[in-house]
């Protein structure tokens, strides 16, 4: 099985992550920058499916020149080659355009059965992108997966959301996407590490992908940031006298946050 | 544009290291922090190391067993990448770089280098996997610093051998399948390879230990173990082979030392910035900065000495005298650091709850094995003067 994965690169959530003043995108600078952990479980899902059936696994991600860290490291876990979509054009580009350009560059990997990608990154946390991959492919989407299996053709995914779980199925080709719960990423072993440098990394421009500039980036944006402002300090938080009927209360706080 | 201050890399050496440099070290980093420093503290409480055949094995997943060696199974990384690994993992604790360090530059080296090629291909694959685990038995009870006099014999029989005597502070000891055991014979001293099991082999574990809790050390008891001929490592002729493979793994302790030192560097740091007393955090004290402005000095002076020695083994030119060099320096630095970095914490320098007066006794152990202070000064004295002042 060929699978594609979808990859990106974050600022560390153990870093502190800014917006820049002047056009309100992403400080890549402020932050050190990490390969997105959704992403590594992706990846890490791509392998084993790989190593049960076979096939060949192709990262794809688009960012800035940082973003080869991110892919060096999805190659030294094991995965066998990357399409790297670079552009100074892309700077600002909202979900939409970023589904655009993706779903071009998934184009140009050959034979693809299966495309994984991460549930929502843990920076913009839209979560919208595979399934708007999906419908520029026309291609069946399953999102939420914490479990994959495959039966011949037909992809099987255990779709975990607020309500429930469901059981969805759909044939291949399909596009994936997976919640934290769906493995533990393996570490890189060293072979992995010191074989990724020799492993082929095909960096493209949106020009390349037979895209117009003008369509992608901060200018063309479907959506844009008007103002943003740091999160408030948290407050004292909520107290609850126990007068005999504390547990209650906790308990309705609780269903109030939809919490429990 | 020069980049900005990093109190965690001052001299900012990692713009010496390649991509694939740092890969590594982060690599060993994540490991360490997930799977030991967790539980570390209190394995060095009860002086124990649970689980050391799962982490034999989830270390030899990553590749670190015996990772600077080629073919067989292992990484076949450089001296650099293997230093970056010791550093990291003696950043966590110096038992478990021990750990590595005996497997793969002791007991994997000597097979590696000195061993047959059936030899070779019989315990290497599994022992840079981390299924089978390795010691190295050199020590005895009454000789340490002058291991040529020692008494462990091995004597032909037929085609067999037979080997008598003990070992002592053997690290990896009672969780060895294979030991590595050297032993006088008629043509001087030999190695060979002996597996858990034989009769009248047992590797009693050592108790009462102080420093390096976290670690395996036992004894060895050869009683007339009986040997095939090609249990003896062929390559391997006269002292100068145990002392080649110690070399080995004192080049990983010129950058293992580092870690540990930095551990406690970064943990006084932390403190000093956190603990108010007169109604000041520590840092804010003259004699508080002084202090940590020492060990700064000491602990990535002495990650500049071990990169330097790393890139000079890369390139094939690295003299044993300056491994000594490098130990003899790196370690006295690392617990000078500790030291201070107790007094910084206070009474809290002396809990568990902090990995200072860990890393401190341990390093107790790192000062003492691969070649006392004293040994490795008097090889620089001789590398010095031309005269030798080991005896007489
Ligand atoms: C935790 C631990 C793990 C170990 N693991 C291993 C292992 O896996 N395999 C192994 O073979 N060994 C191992 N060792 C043993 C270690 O290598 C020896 O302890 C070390 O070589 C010193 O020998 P010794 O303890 O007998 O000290 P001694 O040689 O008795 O030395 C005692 C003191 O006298 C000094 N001294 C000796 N000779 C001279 C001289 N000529 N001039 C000046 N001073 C001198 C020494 O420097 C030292 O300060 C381990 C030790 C420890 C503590």
């Amino acid at each position: 099985m060929n699978i594609v994965v979808l990859v990106k690169q974050v600022p560390d959530t153990w870093s502190e992550r800014k917006l820049t003043d002047a056009d309100h995108t992403l400080d890549r600078e402020a932050a050190d920058a990490v390969l997105d952990e959704i992403n590594e479980r992706a990846v890490e899902e791509a392998l084993r499916i790989k190593e049960a059936q076979g096939g060949e696994v192709t990262v794809v991600s688009m960012g800035p020149d940082r973003a080869t860290d991110a892919i060096r490291k999805a190659l030294s876990m094991g995965a066998d080659k990357a399409v790297h979509v670079s552009d100074e054009a892309l700077h600002g580009s909202d979900a939409v355009q970023t589904a655009r350009v993706l779903a071009k560059a998934i184009g140009t990997v050959e034979g693809y059965d299966l495309i994984l990608a991460g549930n929502e990154a843990t920076d913009g946390r839209a979560g919208a992108v595979p399934a708007m991959i999906a419908e520029l492919l026309g291609l069946p989407q399953l999102t939420q997966a914490r479990k994959v299996s495959f039966d011949g053709s037909t992809v099987t995914v255990e779709r975990e959301t607020e309500e429930g779980l469901t059981t969805v199925q759909a044939s291949l080709p399909a596009v994936v996407s997976v919640t934290e719960k769906i493995n533990e990423p393996r570490y890189p072993s060293f072979k992995g590490i010191m074989a990724a440098k020799k492993k082929p990394v095909n960096t493209v421009t949106v020009a390349d992908l037979g895209i117009d500039a003008g369509e992608v980036g901060l200018a063309g944006a479907l959506t844009t940031v008007l103002e943003a402002a740091p999160k408030p300090p948290r407050t004292a938080g909520e107290r609850v006298e126990d007068d005999g009927t504390g547990g209650t209360k906790i308990a309705e706080y609780l269903v109030g946050q939809k919490l429990i | 544009m020069t980049p900005r201050f990093d109190p965690h890399d001052p001299l900012d050496l990692d713009s010496q290291l390649s991509a694939e440099e740092i890969a590594i070290r982060d690599t060993v980093r994540a490991f360490c922090a997930d799977r030991i420093t967790p539980h570390i503290g209190e394995w060095f409480e009860r002086g124990e190391l649970p689980t050391a055949r799962e982490l034999a094995k989830e270390m030899g997943r990553l590749g670190l067993l015996g990772m600077h060696l080629e073919g067989y199974g292992c990484a076949g990384a450089s001296a650099v990448h293997y230093g970056l690994a010791c550093l990291e993992l003696e950043a966590c604790d110096s038992g478990i770089r021990s750990l590595v360090s005996v497997q793969g530059s002791l007991a994997m080296f000597a097979i590696w280098r000195f061993g047959s090629e059936e030899q070779k291909r019989r315990w290497l694959p599994g022992m840079a996997a981390g299924d089978t685990i390795g010691c190295f038995g050199l020590t005895e009870p009454d000789h340490g610093s002058d291991p040529g006099s020692m008494r462990t014999s091995a004597r032909r029989d037929g085609d067999d051998w037979v080997l008598n005597g003990r070992k002592m502070w053997i690290t990896n000891g009672s969780i060895a399948d294979v030991a590595v055991v050297w032993a006088r014979t008629d043509d001087g001293i030999r190695g060979f390879l002996v597996p858990a099991g034989t009769p009248g082999f047992a590797a009693p574990l050592m108790h009462r230990k102080l420093s390096l809790r976290a670690s395996v050390t036992s004894e060895l008891v050869l009683d007339d173990v009986r040997l095939p001929a090609d249990a003896m490592l062929p390559e391997a002729t006269g002292l100068g082979a145990p002392l080649r493979c110690l070399n080995e793994a004192r080049y990983g302790i010129v950058w293992g030392s580092v870690g540990a030192g930095r551990t406690a560097l970064e943990t006084a740091l932390e403190y000093a910035g956190s603990r108010r007393q007169f109604d000041r955090p520590l840092a804010a004290f003259q004699l508080t900065q002084a202090k940590l402005a020492d060990m700064t000095l000491r602990v990535h002076n002495a990650s500049l000495l071990a990169l330097h020695l790393g890139r000079l083994k890369d390139a094939g030119r690295l003299r044993p005298e300056q491994v000594s060099y490098g130990k003899l320096n790196n370690v006295r630095e690392a617990l000078d650091v500790c030291r201070t970095a107790r007094t910084i914490l206070g009474a809290n320098g002396i809990s568990l709850e902090y990995p200072v007066i860990r890393h401190m006794t341990n390093l107790e152990s790192v000062l003492t094995y691969e070649g006392t202070v004293e040994m490795h000064t008097l090889v620089l004295g001789q590398a010095l003067t031309g005269i030798p002042a080991f005896r007489g």
